[in-house]
């Protein structure tokens, strides 16, 4: 299961990764979505893997899993939902009032404008 | 005083929903209760900074869980200084968008308060999860206040700011996960004890995690080489905001001095002074590169926006030193280049509204209404952020160096800030003499529409200069004032002691 947890947010985090460098708005959401998934993951995996445990301490119990992971887990996925859904919105207005999706504002291939700005 | 040490994060969460509840019709009314918030703010966190200079850190338990289960809010010297800053930026601030800038889009009072509330809430709680959360509310509402009022341009800056903060995000989550697998706890105080009695087997995951975090906070404070967000966003976003914003990469300075001298400091055996050696030059680097910046601007919000970031070059050079004396000095620093840097950008604002079309852009143009008012407050603002006597920032720059004496990077720290210095005075001053000097011998005049005193915003960057002048004429006190706080900085049994109770240290080198 190590292996398997391991693997899958390391693919996770490359997709991510990949799509976060692209030039366009859509994949760069969706590499962000995959990156917050991998770290979601992780996070839930530092309390150690363990199956079929009770998260709440009591007396008697001496196999439980750590239940403070879980908590933290909640509250980033609430934020990462939130600021994906954010970021969405942003990308569709930045879409309409540029007049395309490249993150930079300008198509690939345009002349480059940095040498006015600033 | 307990339960005051929530207010300063209470009082805004309350007001900003009260203001998009309530009164989110009545632009009027909006002024009224922003602005009474803020003044109220002012208040609370003045008595919180004279409460915490007599006395040990004080903690407030939220929900009265004990730490380190539940969250706690820390009170000691540097906290309750920052959110003193904090409240009178956001006074500065909030009346300079009173007279016309919270009208350009929706929402501009909500947000502030909740921009408020996040600042705070960073600099007063004693938990790195909090952190977490809170540096996600203050982020979340500079989304918000970046965007007030849009336009591609705007938008453009925007898209790519939320974009780099969103992987801080994710990064800060795992620098936090490593942190937690190896320690089995989040809060600042147990985390300085833990890691001090880290198995050496888990060491390495416990450097990784705290080098990770290292990363998040150097993005936040725009250090080289995670610099390059600041420039396209400070100098595209409203100019209230971009004064707002100026606490914003102190957040990220704050951060590195709380976690990595608390919890990797004087304690942590192996990992004693852990951020240093990565820290200083990437700070020198800063600086260097700030000024470059300074120097190669066309424009002047983004030379005021370069300028920022040599000073953040300035203030972690300080910072990465580690030593009382130095974090004395780069508080001093703290202090004044917030408020050089807000009063910068007002008055940039100011000008930019009176140039027309012709904006920020450093070429000649006619002149304009109140040119020479404009030239005195932008000349009182460069000298200030350059480090030229007689204001803060030479005191300031002077105490950096002092106190960079002993150390063996002195040359290279001398001599970067030295020189650096002299560039932003060459930048600030072209600047200032294409705007004002040359333009003044061209035909005609630009006439744009508008108040010809509009009273708000010269009363706010005017208050924010005389933060400034303040700072120098009692540069004797305040020091004195900084010297307690970094002793307390470095007093971490203290800070400890307070959070976990008198036996936690007994806990150490079990």
């Amino acid at each position: 299961m190590e292996f398997l947890v391991a693997s899958s947010i390391g693919l996770l985090t490359m997709c991510g990764t990949y799509l976060l460098l692209r030039g366009r708005t859509f994949p760069v959401v969706i590499g962000l979505a995959l990156i917050s998934y991998a770290v979601n993951v992780f996070l839930f995996a530092m309390g150690r893997l363990t199956i079929n445990m009770p998260p709440i301490l009591r007396d008697g119990v001496t196999e439980y899993t750590d239940p403070l992971p879980q908590a933290l887990v909640l509250t980033a996925i609430v934020i990462s939902f939130g600021m994906t859904a954010l970021i969405v919105v942003l990308s569709i207005r930045a879409y309409l009032e540029i007049g395309n999706d490249h993150v930079d504002g300008r198509p690939v291939g345009a002349p480059s404008e940095a040498g006015d700005k600033n | 005083m307990g339960d005051w040490i929530v207010v300063p994060i209470v009082l805004p969460a309350v007001m900003a929903a009260l203001i998009v509840l309530a009164v989110r019709h009545d632009i009027v009314l909006q002024r009224v209760f922003s602005i009474t918030a803020t003044v109220a703010l002012v208040g609370v966190t003045l008595s919180l900074v004279v409460f915490a200079n007599g006395h040990d850190p004080e903690m407030y338990a939220l929900s009265d869980w004990p730490a380190p289960f539940g969250i706690v809010l820390v009170l000691d010297r540097l906290s309750a200084m920052m959110v003193f800053l904090t409240s009178l930026l956001g006074l500065g601030v909030v009346l300079f968008a009173s007279s016309e800038w919270d009208q350009r889009g929706k929402h501009f009072h909500a947000l502030f308060q909740f921009q408020l509330m996040g600042v705070n809430g960073a600099f007063l709680t004693g938990d790195v999860f909090n952190l977490f959360v809170f540096f996600e509310v203050l982020l979340i509402a500079s989304y918000g206040l970046m965007l007030h009022g849009a336009g591609a341009e705007r938008l453009k800056a925007g898209m790519q700011y939320v974009v780099i903060n969103l992987t801080g995000s994710a990064l800060f989550l795992l620098g936090v996960g490593m942190i937690y697998s190896v320690t089995g706890t989040l809060n600042m105080a147990d985390l300085a004890i833990q890691v001090a009695n880290v198995a050496p087997g888990d060491a390495a995951l416990l450097r990784a995690g705290a080098l990770v975090l290292l990363l998040v906070f150097c993005v936040k404070a725009a250090l080289v080489p995670i610099h390059f967000w600041l420039p396209g966003t400070y100098a595209n976003a409203p100019a209230p905001v971009a004064a707002l914003f100026a606490i914003m990469t102190k957040v990220g300075a704050y951060s590195v001095l709380r976690v990595y001298s608390l919890a990797f400091g004087d304690m942590a055996g192996d990992m004693s002074w852990l951020a240093q050696p990565y820290l200083l030059p990437a700070a020198l680097i800063t600086l260097v590169l700030g000024m470059t910046g300074v120097l190669a601007a066309k424009r002047l919000n983004g030379l005021i926006a370069f300028s920022v970031i040599g000073s953040m070059g300035t203030l972690l050079t300080a910072i990465a030193l580690f030593t009382p004396e130095s974090i004395a000095a780069g508080l001093y620093y703290l202090l004044h280049s917030t408020f050089s840097a807000a009063a910068l950008f007002l008055i940039a604002d100011l000008v930019v509204s009176r140039r027309g079309q012709y904006g920020d852009s450093l070429h000649t143009a006619p002149t304009f209404h109140q040119s020479g008012f404009m030239a005195v407050l932008f000349f009182a603002g460069a000298i200030a952020m350059a480090g030229m006597p007689p204001l803060s920032g030479f005191l300031g720059k002077l105490q950096i160096l002092d106190a960079a004496r002993g150390s063996d990077a002195m040359v290279w720290i001398w001599a970067i800030i030295l020189v650096t210095s002299l560039m932003c005075i060459i930048g600030f001053g072209r600047a200032g003499s294409v705007l004002f000097w040359k333009s003044a011998s061209v035909e005609g005049e630009i006439t744009v529409e508008g108040a010809k005193w509009p009273v708000l915003p010269i009363v706010a960057a005017c208050g924010m200069l005389s933060g400034l002048v303040a700072l120098t004429a009692f540069a004797g006190p305040i020091t004195d004032y900084l010297h307690g706080v970094a002793e307390q900085v470095f007093n971490t049994s203290g800070y400890i002691q307070a959070v976990l109770g008198e036996n936690a240290l007994a806990l150490l080198g079990r």
